[in-house]
């Protein structure tokens, strides 16, 4: 089954990939794919956009109209193109710290045009590429190469961010819930508007090590313990959820989305003449 | 046939030579001088199926730019000043990538927030260095509102062309002055479009040179060919490499699909220089100013001439060497502390090369460039 996404989906000439081993990276991947599989979406209208990092590695290997762009930058790019043209499924594969540091503007006002990008957010709570410096999203006291004594940073909830900046469905799962992950790409593409899927990813060779969190398969077994539907999650409070990933669909909206709005404008504009 | 005459703006104009070249996307974040050239498009683009979008930066808007051409839309942005800074990293990114599209950048007074409102030709050496790196760079700097409609297409056609990011550098005093202006007819309007692949789907190479001219033939996302594109140092299939063979020999494509076509980029006036012993160099607005000093020079018996370039980038080394073969003194006149003299000087082997500039966000008058060429004689 998984060779036969391999062979109908991949670059198989620019595999293997260059991960880590234990990385949760290649799980994420395999579950878009597999969402869009499921779909039976056209390759050919498919259009995957990254920025740079280990996670925007990934277009690289998958074989649809592809580009990857500068650090932070994929949703800008991803714009352009969504508006140029859009009849294209246009998917954005961002890190966190690409997505939400450098790119924390791009991703609000994205969010905030409703304009219609599933973005995929591979978290793995530090920057891999660079060598495990801690990002917006590593939890506060935790380490990384440049918080040797311990992050002070508060961390982001890029769900709860996207939603408030107006993304139209928001949603979250695991390396470990991939299930639970290829249906909420199916759902975030299926929606109109702009949709953001946060990926809780592992990272062994840099957060792992860094935090003492035990090799890749501790770090899934930590992530199937951790994880807690949301709907469970209401009915707990803030303390037992202190260690808890909350995994589930957030918000699923219907909203104008934005290039239909823009075509509204021609149809309007050429109806006058 | 009614002849198209309008009292107009260079910004204005400059929308205008766009959406006469095949204009369909622009993106950008206003910023004073250069804000009219985003009002123009938002309200011109849909009214011909286009698109405008205000991005949240200046990054945002050239990226957004390089991806609507991706998608197969002709492109541009605009800006100034400190947004020009902001643009730099994805410039080089449209450079490596190979990917057509028009920067507009009304020079205002700098560093930094500087003179906002004033005028300035401070950006010259940002246009051609300001991302990292080697890399070729086109630009063209007009010095009246006709001209801005005219080098407008040529900066569209020379980006499809040679698939490359191409910057039209105006001042503020080009920008804003209103003159008549004459719009030609669409029909003689030479519109050049980028070479697309032979339906070769399978076989298609985004990076692959096919013919004489080192510009690969481009698809648009959507097509049907689904390659990949990157920042990247890549081999012709458009994959990352680090092969520093691969490397250095793309580089060397990118620099020679520009340097090997010099007559072609090559735009520039030479005026009264025939027997000229003393030559003006100006560019922009400042070249309006020179125009006069060398007539009211001529007036009264002195023989100098204004060589004007209108492509700033890549440098015009040869017609600079004539100058440099015909008269002992060259007064370079720009309002910046010595940006296109520096260009100047390191072709010049025998002439004296004089440097007149002015940073005080007020143009140099005609007055001033006489003053310059009594001091010389
Ligand atoms: C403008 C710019 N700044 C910094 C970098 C260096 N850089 C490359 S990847 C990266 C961080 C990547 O982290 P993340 O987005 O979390 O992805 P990961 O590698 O962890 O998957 C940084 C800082 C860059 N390439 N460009
Ligand atoms: S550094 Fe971390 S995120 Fe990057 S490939 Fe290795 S394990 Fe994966």
């Amino acid at each position: 089954m998984s060779s036969e996404l391999i062979n109908k989906y991949f670059r198989m000439n620019k595999l293997p990939h260059i991960w880590c081993p234990g990385c949760g990276h290649g799980i994420l991947m395999h579950s878009i794919v597999k969402a869009i599989d499921n779909l039976g979406l056209n390759k050919d209208d498919v259009c995957i956009v990254s920025g740079i990092g280990c996670s925007s590695r990934a277009p690289g290997y998958m074989d649809f109209n592809t580009l990857h762009t500068t650090h932070g930058r994929a949703l800008a790019f991803a714009t352009g193109i969504k508006l140029a043209n859009p009849k294209l499924e246009v998917i954005v594969i961002s890190g966190d710290g690409d997505s939400s540091a450098i790119g924390g503007n791009h991703l609000i006002h994205a969010a905030r045009r409703n304009i219609g990008i599933t973005t995929v957010i591979f978290n793995n709570s530090i920057y891999g590429m660079t060598g495990g410096q801690y990002s917006p999203t590593t939890p506060t006291g935790d380490k990384g190469t440049t918080a040797p004594y311990g992050n002070i940073d508060n961390n982001f909830d890029l769900c709860r961010l996207a939603e408030a900046a107006g993304a139209t469905y928001t949603a979250r799962s695991t390396a470990y819930h991939a299930n639970m992950l290829i249906k909420q790409v199916e759902n975030g593409i299926k929606n109109k508007g702009f949709s953001l899927i946060e990926a809780i990813s592992v990272c062994p060779t840099y957060y792992g090590r860094k935090n003492k969190k035990g090799d890749s398969v501790k770090m899934m077994e930590y992530l199937r313990d951790a994880g807690i539907n949301v709907n469970k999650a209401k009915n707990m409070s803030s303390e037992e959820l202190a260690d808890k990933i909350v995994i589930g669909e957030f918000n699923n909206i219907s909203k104008p989305e934005y290039t239909d709005q823009y075509q509204n404008i021609i149809n309007r504009l050429q109806g006058e003449r | 046939m009614s002849k198209n005459v309008k009292l107009m703006q260079g910004n204005e104009a400059c929308v205008e030579g766009a959406l006469a070249a095949g204009m369909r996307f622009y993106a950008g974040y206003p910023i004073t001088p250069s804000t009219e050239v985003a009002e123009l498009s938002s309200l011109k683009l849909p009214q011909v199926g286009g698109k405008f979008i205000q991005m949240e930066d200046e990054i945002g808007g050239m990226a957004a730019t390089i991806g609507a051409s991706l998608a197969g839309l002709k492109s541009m942005t605009a800006t100034s000043g400190p947004g020009f800074s902001l643009k730099q990293e994805n410039l080089g990114y449209a450079c490596m990538a190979e990917v057509p599209c028009v920067i507009v950048n009304v020079q205002r007074g700098g560093p930094s927030t500087g003179l906002p409102t004033s005028p300035s030709q401070g950006d010259v050496m940002q246009a051609k260095w300001g991302t990292h790196g080697d890399h070729p760079m086109i630009a063209l700097t007009p010095s009246s509102v006709k001209e801005t409609f005219d080098l407008t297409v040529k900066a569209f056609n020379f980006a499809e062309k040679f698939r490359t990011p191409v910057i039209l550098l105006l001042d503020e005093v080009v920008a804003h002055m209103r003159e008549r202006t004459e719009i030609p007819d669409q029909s003689e309007i030479e519109v050049i479009d980028r070479k697309k692949p032979q339906k070769d789907l399978d076989t298609y190479n985004p990076y692959k040179v096919v013919d004489d001219t080192l510009v690969p033939p481009m698809a648009a996302y959507g097509e049907g060919y689904r390659f990949h594109v990157t920042g990247l140092s890549h081999d012709v299939t458009g994959f990352p490499s680090n092969d520093g063979v691969i490397a250095k020999n793309l580089l060397n494509r990118l620099m020679d699909k520009v340097n090997d076509n010099m007559d072609e980029l090559s735009i520039y006036e030479n005026y009264k220089m025939e027997d000229a012993e003393i030559a003006i160099v100006a560019y922009g607005s400042t070249a309006r100013s020179a125009k006069s000093a060398v007539d009211a020079a001529r007036e009264e018996g002195i023989k100098v001439g204004l060589f004007r370039p209108m492509t700033i980038w890549p440098f015009l080394a040869n017609q600079v060497k004539e100058l440099d073969n015909k008269v002992n003194n060259i007064i370079v006149a720009e309002m910046n502390l010595g940006q296109y003299s520096l260009e100047v000087e390191r072709v010049c082997k025998s002439a004296n090369v004089i440097h007149y500039g002015k940073i005080n966000g007020e143009l140099i008058t005609p007055n001033e460039i006489l003053s310059k060429i009594k001091e010389v004689l």
